[in-house]
């Protein structure tokens, strides 16, 4: 087999399959996407083949990392094709195959909630034109008009025959046809939807209660060597030598490789002896010119962007004259919150499996985003995309973390240093800490006028700091200007607009980027920028004696979708009435990704200063509610993660480099602590928004302003960890 | 050679000594349902069982674990994903991305041999592993309705299942 794995003749179906097959039963479901379903079935259009067995093969562009994409879309192209929902099996197109094909499945980036909201319309026309073309071939093998015939679970008949077939006969045939016009092919009403909307149980549950799912830190190829990796620990360094020799000798290793101008890596023959005679080898660091920066300093850089003499850097939001109106006011208030650098930690960390030969480069990774790991692969291998293949397998957690392909560059160049063996790195725990595209640091000031009733006359907020744009796309900022910062904060718009009317109104940034490196991480600049928001309107309300759901619905009379999942809340929590004796509320709402969140949360804290959660309420209208019990699902996720990071999450820095190492310093929410969740699903119809992330904004800010009122103790800087608690 | 019995059978291999558990299972013996996520006993997604015990595996050194001792991972569990927590996990559609269930489900099943009928505060104390996705309120649940003997009622999460049953 290992000769034959360096013979670059080798097809690559040939070599999936019979890696398979010499591999046994480690292979055994390992997904080989469309080797084996092109060669075993002719498709009916790229989203659909059905076997002679009947069994409906979907295949699925964007990727499953938990979130439930893939058992969603699948409901909504199952509703259209109108076939049986028992027998659906799902698979992943390549990125290669995309290209090859034109881009037929679309944009496999899995991110910013976008998986159902915006491939609904695609995904669910490409089971319609399958449905229509099963249906005209069984009315062609009958001879009578296929309007007479109608298609339900998987079954054709012919009205007035009665004659009935079923898919699996006909797929052969309607693979032959040339498709309607998808303009001719219209999607069903929602309100008649049988699979899509109700509460199906995942399609990939049972093989991870079992062991038997694989995952990119699982994959086992013949011939393989395992990796390790150690970067400059500094930002911005490099490598300036190590003694390979000294560990040469040790069991199992086979090569010391400079990885790139900043790494290091170890390859042997099983990552527990890369991985620990990489712990053996010194080497030594140029930590060039970020060796110095203290938490000290981004903090004071951060800080420098809230001096309102400052010019911004751009205004995300404004109506008539805040500060005219704020300085004009008889009384004002000003608070500064500020939110630190976060890990994504992903419970799998970063992986990438690589074989390269001068005429071909492969890569298996679990990756949110197929096309950029495909990109990547080509550019690092010095090979064209055509002659690169991408093979996204089963991920161990993503939240924004594996849209990257740092891990895929270092896979990539590792292999080309071992042309023709497969390559499997693997980072260590604290390599992922450590080497990270964090959640940006930011802070903002926020300043509010009010009249003598009480009532916002003018409020400016000012963010400060980093921007995710400036780390990972500069080439997309028009002006040095990053408009994600304002998440949640637009003026109007389907994505992520505010939920308020104020008189007069400003909100500006003032972009200070230091040299950790920003990205998307799961809810980006809504989490912090609702906590901004929703903790200041907080305060105003118990400056002003005004009840917090009272104060908010007065701005929200122009705002009816955020003010009705808030109302929603609000009366399935008892807002008006008095909450259980010891036990305080806060509340807060936003909108992002598409869709309208709020919360309670129900809190106490000890004489001592210790939180307990005992109780959250959570509403969301995400448009169209295509698997309500997912949707629960992620909303209760979004509570860990949102809590995890507002009770616990901070990435610091000394000499240039993350402090924290792993979960003993980048502690996380553990079962104990998770208070029970009571998810209200309001889909209000007519846009389709996402589920994943938006909740997660909510968290912290409704569990802080429920501290103030239990406490009087207003948290302004997080994490909750670093703050005492007890009694103001 | 190196021995253990894992999942019922004798097996022989060669590792050192100081290799942790966890990375014999997953390499020597090709047992990848067991989850490398910390190295340090922080997230118990390596979590086996020693002698009917949770154990986080990536902590123990080979030569702590005895040939005679039995050595059980989440591929041994049950036959066909039958043991009452995995079909408890099955019912209620507990993993989200998954990398952690493995060890959640063999700290849980270690749990519900000592404590067949765990409280609230047994199960706080007992199931410390970390998920990053947040299934922690449909892990308890699930181990509820598994000490139950598979009543799913009172989880009242009304899942449809393919063959027509609803959870």
């Amino acid at each position: 087999m290992s000769t034959s794995l360096l013979n670059p003749e080798l097809s690559r179906r040939g070599f999936l399959s019979s890696a398979g097959a010499t591999a046994g039963g480690l292979m055994v479901g390992f997904h080989v996407p469309l080797a084996q379903a092109a060669s075993a079935t002719p498709e009916i259009n790229a989203w659909v083949v059905i076997k002679p067995d009947d069994t409906v093969v979907i295949r699925i562009a964007r990727s499953e990392m938990g979130q439930g994409t893939l058992t969603g879309l699948a409901q909504l192209v199952a509703e259209e094709l109108e076939c049986s929902w028992a027998r659906v099996t799902t698979e992943y197109p390549t990125p290669g195959q995309n290209l090859a094909r034109k881009r037929v499945w679309g944009n496999f980036a899995t991110g910013g909630s976008r998986g159902i909201r915006e491939s609904h319309d695609y995904v669910r026309k490409g089971g319609a034109i399958a449905r229509v073309m099963l249906v005209q071939a069984a009315a062609n093998a009958w001879g009578v008009p296929a309007a007479e015939c109608s298609a339900a679970a998987g079954v054709i008949t012919h009205t007035p025959t009665g004659r009935k077939t079923i898919y699996g006969r006909v797929a052969a045939a309607a693979g032959q046809l040339t498709p309607p016009d998808p303009a001719s092919v219209p999607l069903k009403d929602p309100s008649t939807w049988k699979i899509a909307g109700q509460r199906m149980a995942r399609l990939d549950t049972f093989k991870k209660t079992t062991g038997a799912q694989d995952y990119g830190i699982d994959l086992r190829l013949p011939g393989m060597l395992n990796a390790a990796i150690r970067d400059c620990p500094v930002f911005g360094g490099k490598v300036k030598s190590f003694n390979a020799a000294a560990i040469m000798r040790r069991a199992g290793v086979k090569k010391v490789v400079q990885v790139g101008p900043s790494a290091v890596a170890v390859v042997a023959d099983t990552w527990w002896r890369a991985k620990t005679a990489l712990d053996a080898l010194t080497i030594e660091w140029d930590y060039g010119p970020n060796a110095a920066v203290s938490q000290a300093d981004i903090a004071a850089m951060v800080k420098g962007g809230l001096d309102l003499s400052v010019p911004a850097t751009s205004v995300g939001n404004s109506n008539g004259d805040a500060p005219a109106a704020i300085s004009a006011a008889p009384r004002r208030i000003e608070a500064i919150y500020s939110y630190p650098h976060q890990n994504h930690a992903t419970m799998e960390p970063m992986n990438a499996t690589a074989r390269w030969t001068p005429e071909h480069c492969e890569v298996w990774v679990p990756t949110q985003n197929g096309e950029a790991a495909l990109a990547a692969a080509a550019e690092a291998s010095g090979l064209p995309p055509a002659q690169c293949e991408v093979y996204k397998l089963y991920i161990g957690g993503g939240f924004g973390r594996r849209g990257r392909s740092d891990f895929v560059t270092q896979a990539v160049q590792l292999a080309k240093a071992m042309p023709g063996t497969p390559i499997k790195l693997i980072w260590s725990r604290e390599e992922d800490m450590q080497h990270c595209f964090y959640h940006p640091i930011t802070s903002a000031k926020l300043t509010a006028g009010l009249d003598a009733q009480g009532n916002i006359s003018g409020l400016h907020m000012r963010i400060s700091g980093q921007s995710i744009l400036a780390t990972v796309a500069p080439q997309s900022m028009r002006d040095g200007k990053d408009m994600v910062v304002y998440q949640g904060l637009a003026p109007s718009g389907p994505e992520a607009s505010i939920g308020y009317s104020f008189p007069n109104l400003l909100i500006d940034h003032a972009m200070r980027n230091p040299h950790v490196p920003a990205g998307f991480w799961r809810g980006v600049n809504l989490n912090q920028n609702t906590i901004y928001l929703e903790c200041f309107l907080d305060e105003i309300a118990h400056a002003t004696g005004q009840d917090p759901l009272a104060l908010r619905r007065k701005l929200m009379d122009k705002h009816p979708k955020h003010l009705a999942v808030l109302n929603a809340v609000a009366e399935r929590v008892g807002w008006d009435k008095p909450a259980p004796a010891g036990v305080f509320r806060g509340l807060a709402q936003t909108m992002g990704f598409g869709s309208y969140v709020a919360a309670c949360a129900e809190v106490s804290v000890s004489a001592e200063g210790k939180l307990k959660v005992h109780r959250i309420v959570a509403a969301t209208d995400p448009g169209h509610a295509v698997n309500p019990q997912q949707i629960e699902a992620q909303v209760e996720g979004s509570f860990v993660y949102g809590l995890s990071a507002a009770l616990y999450g901070e990435i610091t820095v000394k000499d240039g480099a993350v402090e924290q190492k792993n979960f003993d310093s980048y502690p996380v929410m553990r079962l104990a602590e998770m208070p029970p969740v009571e998810t209200i699903v309001l889909p209000s119809g007519g846009f389709w928004g996402g589920v994943g992330e938006p909740t997660i904004a909510v968290a912290a800010p409704a569990v802080l302003n429920a501290i103030f009122a239990a406490t009087g103790k207003r948290i302004r800087e997080l994490p909750i960890k670093s703050q005492d608690l007890r009694r103001a | 050679m190196a021995k253990l019995n894992v999942n019922g059978k004798d097996r022989e291999f060669d590792a050192a000594p100081d290799t942790p558990l966890l990375w014999v299972l997953r390499e020597q013996l090709n047992l990848t349902g067991t989850k490398y996520g910390c190295g340090i006993a922080q997230c118990g997604a390596c979590t086996v069982h020693v002698d009917g015990n949770a154990v986080r595996s990536c902590v123990m050194p080979l030569r702590a674990v005895k040939a005679t001792q039995t050595v059980v991972t989440i591929e041994g569990l049950s036959r066909n994903g039958t043991h009452p927590v995995q079909r408890a996990w099955q019912a209620l559609d507990v993993p989200q991305c998954g990398f952690c269930q493995s060890g959640m489900i063999m700290a849980v099943s270690a749990l519900l041999k000592t404590h067949p009928q765990p409280s609230d505060a047994d199960i706080d104390a007992a199931v410390t592993n970390i998920c990053r996705c947040g299934t922690y309120n449909r892990v308890r649940a699930a181990i509820h309705t598994a000490a139950r003997g598979g009543g799913t009622r009172k989880a009242e999460l009304a899942i449809q299942h393919p063959e027509g049953s609803a959870t």
